[in-house]
């Protein structure tokens, strides 16, 4: 059954593959060309840059040039991808990475059908998603996430809406807020589930990296320059609208994350943009099946690593937020790292010698904002019965509080009793929410520490192939039917 | 030995849950132990298809019986699993498959198996999404799919109700036969005794035997499924082709279930941990050649589960020869179609009731010494 099958199907090799071009991925892939390992950097974007370093679209160049730290780092990347061989492939959506025999074997869709690449070793580098805590209304047109409106201010210009509310957690508030008012638009409030003591807490650690302490700074001058009312310590429970986003209510937030009865406060707007931190992307390494453990602070599963990035499985290495959310400074000094290590590990193997143990410190100005935005269990707790929780499938808290009753006591299981997350994102965006429920149930506490305890028990959903959805029509190409190979006829 | 419990059934799959409620409505105390959350293994990760076409000829009509079983599941196990009754269809692309499908249609009839043969603008007419191409097809009436991944929680209630003791999450080491019955050991602890034993524990029958030091080889199959995103209305039936490997059906929310028995990687040990893309993209091909509007849709998630085989492709379900009151009850062909009714024949077998518990005895497929074929969990 496993015979080759004419197809569009392409196949290479290279001692490395790397998924994920932003500023790990992309970093490691030039840090091993330098050492001479052949390398194979896939990504679905068109161009490398990733999350944060974002390359302009082709059609947008035109006008004025963007100087931003952000826009000047990423055409770095850029050019010294461009400068080296590197085999570069981008608009290649991952979506099947199994070991194989010689190390990996990672299938992706591109523009001209599937391609496969075989690598000894495999550098993830898949970066991270956005975590939302859900509240009523949130699925209305209107509401979107932060990083989703960084992308179409970014690399499409476009302002999320007339009257934008900017709301959530971390570091990621000030930077979109301050955004949206360069770009021009109103920015209607900031909701900022932090205090000015959370964020002092903080402030040693970002002392600790003066030029991004200071593009802080300058994201809060912006927004106290546009009068821009903050609130602190507040949190949305609501967004209200017809067809569309109209009007939000904001609550101010007890020490412990959850949102008070009392002081609640309606704004209008026509668009809001929430995140609730970021959520490694460890669709891959649990796909392979490498260890990992729960880390509320790095963003809740993370795989299991060495300083230098090894995964619990020989040849696996992981680099950049997928490994634990540590931000854009950590992800490229990591990818340097990682590609260290795995260039030393590869010259190892080659000369039959000890590996070289690698460690290395977090870095604190990454942890103290991830600490930020990490998510908080009475939060989660605060959400009313009937909030949707995974908007694919439309299962409220309602339905997973009775699948508990009903003696789900695992997360598959939830999902088996309730099909939440079983739509398209697979459990993407609701997957940490669902399980921080389960242990809220288990743990019969809210503290972090507890809850922390049962979310390493309770685990998290089994990850699948695709890694991302495909669709059919790319994955099968064109084909005869005579080339099908069907299996041998089942016994009568 | 003081026995807890009449019987202990171990494997809390689809059949050992079908078992064990049957015996507990027949008036013995049932402990049922199983080593994760019930019916996640093959009974709840299985294509659900309920279909005559693809039974083996010996288990027709036990599949019939199951197949009503699952139809009014809504009055004996107070749960429908989502089933959908619907026409059943069986393609032929070539000459070849059309010999086959004639030939086996004709023994499934004879078996008691409501399939005729149509001619591709009739077949047509049961199915209108089915592709141009086609140059025969096998049809037949009871048909039909269930939402496999929700068993457990059907069985679950109704075990409850029952009053069987539902052990998830307790892994059975090993069982001791004494005196006068069984005793269960988990995690090197005494669990519980019985006098009557049923191992019903899928791909795991063969471990589970070895422990009465019966060897009984089954091979494990992983097959591999795919589902789509929800799409627009484009077929009504369950589609399969001659050589059955193909199962093909729309789910009321518009996803699209594609199976039909082709292999994955894995082994009992480690489960079905990864798929074969090659075997991925035949499937999907058979599938978008059968009814082509397929080829729109988006896939969205794809897995591997564990299915058991003996030497025969038979079941294994009946006594275990040397030891009085204990049962096998696994390796059934199709088993969601057919396993409800094997099961229930054996339960009401132990209780002795009906024809008795033989239903497929395993003396043909021991052996005494042979090497083991895959690796031990
Ligand atoms: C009829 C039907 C319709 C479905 N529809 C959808 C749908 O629309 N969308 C969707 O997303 N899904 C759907 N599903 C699929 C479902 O969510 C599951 O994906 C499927 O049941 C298989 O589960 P799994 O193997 O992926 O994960 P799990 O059920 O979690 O099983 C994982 C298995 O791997 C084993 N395992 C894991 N790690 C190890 C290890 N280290 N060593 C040994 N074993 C290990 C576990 O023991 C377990 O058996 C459907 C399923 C069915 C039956
Ligand atoms: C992917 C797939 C698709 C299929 N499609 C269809 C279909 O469309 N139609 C159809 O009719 N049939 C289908 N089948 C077949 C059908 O699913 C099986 O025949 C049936 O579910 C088998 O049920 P079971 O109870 O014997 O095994 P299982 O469901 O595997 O149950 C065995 C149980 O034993 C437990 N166990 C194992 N070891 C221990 C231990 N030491 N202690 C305690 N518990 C233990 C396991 O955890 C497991 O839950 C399919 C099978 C697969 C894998």
């Amino acid at each position: 059954m496993n015979a080759p099958i004419a197809s569009t199907t392409a196949a290479s090799s290279a001692d490395v593959a790397i998924i994920g071009a932003g500023p790990a991925g992309g970093t490691a892939a030039v840090t091993l060309r330098s050492r001479g390992l052949s390398v194979t950097l896939v990504d679905e974007a068109p161009l490398p840059g990733g999350q944060v370093w974002r390359a302009l679209p082709q059609t947008l160049k035109s006008g004025a040039a963007d100087r931003s730290p952000d826009r000047i780092d990423g055409d770095k990347l850029r050019g010294a991808l461009a400068n080296s061989d590197v085999d570069w492939r981008g608009d290649r959506r991952v979506w099947s990475v199994m070991r194989d025999p010689q190390g990996f074997r990672i299938d992706a869709l591109g523009p001209s059908g599937t391609e496969t690449i075989r690598a000894r070793s495999l550098i993830v580098a898949s970066g991270t998603h956005e975590r939302t805590v859900p509240f009523p209304g949130w699925t209305l047109p209107g509401v979107m996430g932060l990083a989703a409106a960084t992308i179409l201010l970014k690399s499409q210009h476009v302002l999320p809406g007339q009257r934008v509310v900017v709301a959530g957690a971390g570091p990621l508030l000030a930077a979109v807020a301050a955004g949206i008012l360069k770009a021009g638009g109103e920015v209607a409030a900031v909701i900022d589930q932090n205090g000015a003591l959370d964020w002092l807490g903080a402030s040693g650690a970002m002392l600790s990296r003066p030029a991004l302490a200071i593009r802080g700074a300058g994201w809060v001058r912006r927004i106290v320059g546009a009068r821009t009312p903050v609130y602190r310590r507040h949190c949305v429970v609501a967004a209200q609208g017809e067809t569309d986003l109209a009007s939000i209510t904001i609550a101010p937030v007890g020490a412990n994350g959850a949102p008070r009865p009392e002081g609640r406060k309606d704004l209008t707007a026509d668009s809001l943009v929430i995140g609730n931190g970021l959520v490694p992307g460890t669709e891959i390494t649990r796909l392979l099946r490498a260890e990992h453990r729960f880390d509320r602070d790095l963003g809740g599963w993370c795989p299991v690593l060495d300083g230098g990035g090894r995964t619990t499985i020989e040849g696996l290495y992981v680099a950049g937020d997928g490994g634990g959310v540590l931000g854009v400074d950590a992800a490229r000094a990591g990818g340097r790292h990682v590609g260290e290590t795995v260039a030393d590990d590869a010259r190892a193997v080659a000369n039959r010698s000890e590996r070289r143990p690698t460690s290395r410190r977090r870095p604190r100005f990454g942890a103290a904002m991830a600490h930020l935005a990490r998510l908080r269990p009475a939060h989660v707790a605060s959400i009313p019965a009937e909030t949707v929780i995974c908007r694919c499938e439309d299962v409220t808290r309602a339905e997973i509080d009775r699948a508990i009753d009903e003696g789900a006591d695992e997360v598959n299981q939830i999902k088996h009793f309730t099909r939440c997350g079983m739509g398209p994102c697979q459990g993407r965006f609701c997957g940490d929410i669902v399980a921080e429920l389960l242990a809220l149930r288990q743990a019969g506490a809210d503290d972090e520490t507890t809850i922390d305890r049962a979310r390493a028990r309770i685990g998290s959903w089994t990850a699948r192939v695709p890694i991302r959805p495909v669709p059919l029509d790319s994955l099968i190409g064109d084909f005869d039917y005579a080339d099908i190979p069907v299996p041998p006829p089942a016994p009568l | 030995m003081t026995a807890d419990y009449d019987a202990i059934v171990i494997g809390g799959g689809l059949l050992g849950a079908t078992a064990a409620l049957f015996l507990a409505r027949g008036g013995m105390r049932v402990a049922l132990f199983e080593r994760g959350p019930l019916c996640r293994e093959a009974s709840g990760t299985n294509a659900g298809t309920l279909t005559m076409q693809m039974t083996r000829v010996a288990l027709i009509p036990f599949a019939l019986e199951g197949h009503a079983m699952w139809q009014s599941a809504r009055d004996w196990l107070g749960h429908d699993v989502g089933m959908v009754t619907c026409d059943g269809l069986s393609l032929a692309f070539t000459e070849q498959e059309a010999d086959l499908l004639s030939d086996r249609a004709a023994k499934r009839r004879a078996a008691g198996a409501p399939i005729t043969l149509l001619s591709p603008a009739e077949a047509q007419k049961v199915e209108p999404g089915v592709s141009p191409d086609i140059l025969l097809a096998g049809h037949c009436p009871v048909d039909g799919f269930t939402e496999a991944y929700s068993t457990g929680k059907a069985f679950r209630v109704a075990l409850l109700q029952a009053g069987v003791a539902v052990r998830e999450h307790t892994p059975v080491d090993r069982v001791e036969h004494e005196d006068a019955g069984y005793s269960v050991v988990s995690d090197g602890k005494a669990m519980a005794r019985a006098r009557r034993l049923v191992l019903a524990g899928g791909v795991w029958i063969e471990p589970m035997l070895a422990w009465l030091g019966v060897r009984l080889p089954i091979k494990t199959l992983i097959n591999q499924l795919a589902i789509t995103e929800r799409v627009a209305p484009i077929m009504r039936s369950v589609v399969g082709i001659a050589s059955g490997l193909l199962s093909l059906k729309q789910y009321p929310n518009g996803t699209v279930l594609i199976g039909g028995g082709w292999q994955g990687i894995g082994n009992r040990a480690e489960g079905g941990y990864a798929l074969s893309p090659e075997a991925l993209i035949g499937n999907v091909r058979l599938a978008c050649h059968a009814i082509p509007a397929l080829r729109g849709a988006r896939l969205v998630r794809a897995w591997a589960g564990l299915e058991a085989e003996t030497d025969d492709a038979l079941p294994a379900v009946g006594p275990v020869p040397g030891h009085a009151d204990a049962y096998v009850c696994g390796s059934v062909h199709s088993g969601y179609t057919s396993g409800l009714a094997i099961a229930r024949h054996l339960a009401a077998g132990i209780l002795g009731e009906g024809a008795g518990p033989e239903l497929f005895p395993i003396d043909r497929l021991l052996r005494q010494s042979a090497p083991n074929p895959t690796r031990e969990t």
